[in-house]
């Protein structure tokens, strides 16, 4: 899956465009960044609905391609700013993190897990 | 990098801007890799790194740090004035945070930081005296 189907898929908006073409095979959800440090390993998209810039530096220390903000939240200009910094695509939608994550899952996007 | 070659590196952490923390760990990243560090090892060192650095931020009122990056392996020595860590075994426990709500907030302070650090890290040194502060040393091989 590429990250503009993902951005279709959750009728997202586009804050900021990095690599749309780049291709995802994994995804993580969750508002912990720590939690993300912790647990995550090959995934390149990090869904949250948390807000502030640490969001985007823990998506550069993981290498991933996207961040998705959801509950459409306002993304703040210095979360976007650091994010074209990194290159890192930023998008938003008005879904819930459930079913934005739901909805990826049911699209062939992997949780990246051994047990999975 | 050739065998004999040391690259060393200094950065001031201010303790009051939560909002930029992180960016010395993100510049020795990007160092990483142009030099052309294998990307499991920048990976560890980059996690680790950031893990320290905020709490270095959130804990501690800022400090310095130190890279030194030879071909073998990198350190990084995060140096504090905070108020030094009580109970280490306690800090190194997943989940025990000492971080207060506002933190949390923020998505930190659900006592990760320290477990991940360990995690990441080849060699993990930590010296601290309650009252005078922290000094973490962070050992990652290239060959990792």
């Amino acid at each position: 899956m590429t990250v503009r189907e993902i951005a279709e898929i959750l009728h997202a908006e586009i804050i900021f465009e990095g690599d749309l073409d780049a291709e995802v095979k994994n995804a993580c959800g969750c508002d912990l960044m720590s939690d993300v440090l912790a647990f995550v390993k090959e995934q390149s998209v990090l869904l949250t609905g948390l807000l502030n810039p640490q969001v985007i530096r823990t998506a550069e220390m993981m290498d991933m391609h996207c961040v998705i903000f959801v509950r459409g939240k306002t993304v703040a200009p210095n979360i976007v700013a650091l994010a074209k910094q990194m290159g890192i695509t930023v998008l938003s939608t008005s879904l819930r993190l459930f079913t934005a994550c739901g909805k990826l899952y049911q699209a062939g996007l992997q949780g990246g897990y051994e047990n999975e | 990098m050739k065998t004999n070659d040391s690259l060393k590196l200094h950065y001031e952490v201010s303790g009051d801007d939560f909002i930029s923390a992180g960016i010395a760990s993100s510049r020795v990243k990007n160092k990483l890799k142009q030099i052309g560090y294998p990307p499991i090892a920048i990976r560890k060192v980059a996690v680790a790194m950031y893990e320290a650095e905020i709490n270095m931020v959130i804990h501690a009122n800022g400090g310095t740090i130190d890279v030194d990056i030879n071909s073998e392996r990198i350190k990084v020595i995060l140096k504090d004035i905070g108020p030094g860590i009580p109970d280490i075994e306690k800090a190194m426990q997943e989940g025990f945070s000492t971080a207060t709500d506002e933190i949390r907030e923020l998505g930190f302070g659900a006592g990760m930081g320290l477990p991940n650090i360990k995690s990441y890290t080849d060699e993990l040194k930590i010296d601290t005296v309650l009252g005078q502060g922290t000094t973490i040393e962070i050992t990652v091989y290239c060959k990792s």
